[in-house]
C-alpha cells in the first residue's frame, strides 16, 4: 500500500507540472481561439458577447481577408514546390555523388536555418535595397538602372518573399534528405546501372519512390509550418506592405489583434487552422502510395 | 562507333560533374556572401553605405558595435534574451524529462490520453494562439489589479520563459518519449532490486542514457527560443518596458529605415546571430545529425 502512494505521488510529480503548464497555456488558448470566434470583445474590457456566426459572416465579405488567403495560398504552393524540388536533387546529388567537399556543402546550406527570421529579414533588406543593394547592383551589371528593381513594391514584394523563404528552407529539407537517402542500398543503384538505367532514371524510379514514406511526412509538416514561416517572414520584412500586397492570412489575423478587434481575429484564427487541417488531410490522400521495403 | 561512345562517356560525365559543381558552388555563394556581406557591413561607416555596396570597408569602424550595444541597448537586450533562453530551457528540461519518462515507461490511468494529447500538441502552433495568451494574461494582471494593486503576468520575462517552455513540451516529450520507450525494461527492474526508488532509478539510471537526446532538444530549443519573436513582441509590448534581442533588433531595423543608422543596423544584425553561428560551428555534427530523430519539427 506504502510503495503505491509512493508511486502515485512520483508520477503525479512528474507528469503533472507538464500536463497542467500544456493545458493552460497550450490547450486552452486553442479552445479559446474557437470559443472567441463567436464573441465580440471590447478592446480595453474583458465584456464579452455572442454574435454567433457574424465574425466569420463578415470575414467572407473582406476582400482584405481574401486576399492575405490567396496570397497565402500562394506562398504555401510556390515555396513548397521550390524547396522540396531543390532539396530532393541536391540532396540525390550530394549522397549519390562523389563529391570533394561534401560537408562543407552540408554544412553551409543548413546555416540559413539558423538564424532568426528578423535577422533573414535583415540580411535580404540588404538584399533588396533599391539603390545599392546587393541584387539590382549585380543587375545593374547587365541592364540600365535609372529606374532601380523595387522588389519591396507592390508588383514584385511576393516574389522577393518566396525566394527569401526558399533560400531559408532548402537546406534543411536537404540535410533531412540525406540522411533518409544515405539508407537507400548501394547495390540497387549498380544492379539499375548495370540495366542501362541513368541518373535521372534512378532519380525517378530508385530514390523517390524508396523514400516516399519520409517525403510523405514532411509534406505535410512542411505545409503547416509554411503558413507560420510565411506569417514570421511577412511581419519582419514588409508587415503586410505595401497597401496590404503582401498580407497573408495569420499576419491578418495578427493585425486585427492590434486594432483591438479579438472576436474578428480569433474567427481568421479559426478559418487558417481548419484550412490547414484540410490541406493537410488532403495532401496525405493525395500522396498515398503502397510502402516499398528495401 | 564502339570507340566514340567510350571516350565520350567520360567526356560527358565530366561535362555532368563540372555542371554540378558550378550549381552547388553557386547555391553555397548565394548563402555565404549574403551572411559574410552583413559582417562586412557593421565595421563600415555610415557614408561608405551611399557608394558601392561591394566595395570593402576602408577601415574598422567599432564605433558600430558601442552604438548598437549603448545606444540601441542591443546590450541590455542581449542579457535579457539569456536570460529568458537559459530560464525556459532549464524549465523545459525540469518538467518535460520526468513527465516523458512516466509516459513512455510507466504504466497509469490516463496515460493514454495524455499521450494522444501531446502529440496533438505538435500541430498547435504557437502563432496561432499568441493572441488568447496575451488575452489570458492581459485579463489575468486586470484581476491581479484588482485584488492586489498591480499586476506582473505581462511585460515579465520569467512569465515569458514559462510560455516558452510551456509550448515547446510537445515537441520535446514526443522527441524524449520516443527515445525512451526503445530501452529495455531491464534497467528499472534490476535498479527496484537493488533497492533505488523510483526517483532515483529515473535520475541515476536512466536520464545518463539519454544523454544524446537531451543534448539535440537542447540546441533545437535554444535556436528556438534564441530566435523567436512574436511570442516575445507580443507578451512584452510595453513601451518602456524590457525586449528580448530578436525584437530589438526588429525595432532597430524599422527605426533605421527613418534614421539611416546603417552601420548600427548591421552591427546589431551580428550581435542576434553570432551566438547560433558560434553554436552552430561548434555543434554543426550534431545538429544535422540530429535531424533524423527531430525530422518533424514545424
Amino acid at each position: 500500500m506504502r510503495k503505491n502512494r509512493g508511486r502515485s505521488l512520483f508520477l503525479l510529480l512528474c507528469v503533472g507540472p507538464a500536463a497542467i503548464l500544456f493545458f493552460i497555456f497550450m490547450i486552452l488558448p486553442t479552445l479559446n481561439v474557437f470559443r472567441m470566434s463567436l464573441f465580440q470583445r471590447g478592446a480595453y474590457s474583458p465584456t464579452e458577447t455572442f454574435v454567433g456566426l457574424q465574425n466569420f459572416r463578415q470575414l467572407f465579405a473582406d476582400a482584405n481577408f481574401i486576399r492575405s488567403m490567396q496570397n497565402m495560398i500562394l506562398l504555401v504552393v510556390i515555396v513548397t514546390i521550390f524547396t522540396f524540388g531543390f532539396a530532393l536533387i541536391f540532396a540525390a546529388i550530394l549522397t549519390r555523388e562523389k563529391i570533394k567537399g561534401q560537408n562543407f556543402f552540408r554544412v553551409v546550406f543548413y546555416i540559413p536555418n539558423i538564424l532568426s527570421v528578423v535577422v533573414i529579414a535583415g540580411i535580404f533588406s540588404a538584399i533588396y535595397k533599391p539603390e545599392n543593394g546587393m541584387l539590382n547592383s549585380i543587375i545593374g551589371l547587365f541592364r540600365d538602372m535609372t529606374n532601380p528593381i523595387l522588389w519591396k513594391g507592390e508588383s514584385l514584394v511576393m516574389v522577393s518573399l518566396i525566394m527569401a523563404m526558399i533560400w531559408q528552407a532548402v537546406g534543411y529539407y536537404m540535410v533531412m534528405y540525406m540522411a533518409s537517402m544515405s539508407s537507400v542500398p548501394q547495390s540497387l543503384y549498380e544492379s539499375a546501372g548495370l540495366d542501362g538505367a541513368g541518373r535521372l532514371t534512378q532519380f525517378f524510379q530508385i530514390t523517390i519512390p524508396l523514400i516516399w514514406t519520409n517525403i510523405r511526412t514532411t509534406l505535410t509538416f512542411f505545409i503547416i509550418s509554411t503558413i507560420n514561416m510565411a506569417f514570421l517572414f511577412v511581419k519582419a520584412m514588409t508587415s503586410g506592405g505595401p497597401n496590404g500586397a503582401s498580407e497573408v492570412a495569420l499576419s491578418y489575423m495578427y493585425g486585427q489583434k492590434d486594432a483591438g478587434l479579438y472576436g474578428y481575429s480569433m474567427a481568421i484564427g479559426v478559418v487558417i487552422f481548419l484550412f490547414s487541417f484540410a490541406l493537410s488531410a488532403l495532401v496525405n490522400r493525395a500522396t498515398e502510395r503502397e510502402p516499398l521495403e528495401f | 562507333m564502339e570507340q566514340s561512345k567510350r571516350q565520350g562517356a567520360p567526356a560527358g560525365d565530366r561535362l555532368y560533374k563540372f555542371f554540378i559543381y558550378l550549381v552547388l558552388i553557386l547555391l553555397a555563394v548565394t548563402i555565404i556572401v549574403p551572411v559574410a556581406w552583413v559582417f562586412m557591413a557593421s565595421i563600415k561607416q555610415n557614408s561608405e553605405f551611399y557608394g558601392n555596396p561591394w566595395a570593402l570597408p576602408l577601415g574598422v569602424y567599432w564605433q558600430n558595435f558601442v552604438d548598437a550595444w549603448n545606444g540601441a541597448k542591443m546590450g541590455e537586450y542581449m542579457l535579457n534574451s539569456v536570460f529568458v533562453t537559459a530560464l525556459a530551457l532549464a524549465l523545459l528540461l525540469v518538467i518535460a524529462l520526468p513527465a516523458a519518462y512516466c509516459l513512455s515507461r510507466m504504466e497509469f490511468k490516463g496515460r493514454k490520453i495524455l499521450n494522444v494529447a501531446f502529440m496533438a500538441g505538435l500541430f498547435i502552433n504557437v502563432n496561432y494562439i499568441v493572441v488568447p495568451i496575451f488575452l489570458m494574461l492581459r485579463d489575468g494582471d486586470a484581476w491581479l489589479k484588482n485584488m492586489f494593486g498591480g499586476g506582473f503576468l505581462l511585460n515579465n520575462m520569467v512569465v515569458l520563459a514559462v510560455v516558452y517552455a510551456s509550448t515547446a513540451l510537445p515537441f520535446t516529450v514526443y522527441l524524449l518519449s520516443g527515445y525512451f520507450a526503445t530501452l529495455a525494461h531491464d534497467y528499472e527492474e534490476a535498479a527496484y532490486i537493488d533497492g533505488a526508488g523510483y526517483g532515483t532509478t529515473m535520475v541515476k539510471i536512466i536520464f545518463p542514457m539519454a544523454k544524446p537526446s537531451i543534448i539535440t532538444i537542447i540546441l533545437f530549443n535554444f535556436l528556438s527560443f534564441w530566435n523567436e519573436y512574436i511570442i516575445s513582441m507580443t507578451l512584452m509590448s510595453s513601451a518602456t518596458g524590457s525586449r528580448t534581442l530578436p525584437v530589438g533588433l526588429l525595432n532597430l531595423m524599422q527605426a533605421q529605415q527613418s534614421a539611416a543608422q546603417y552601420g548600427t543596423m548591421y552591427a546589431g544584425l551580428v550581435l542576434v546571430m553570432l551566438p547560433t553561428l558560434i553554436l552552430y560551428i561548434c555543434v554543426q555534427r550534431q545538429l544535422t545529425q540530429g535531424m533524423t530523430v527531430g525530422g518533424l519539427k514545424g
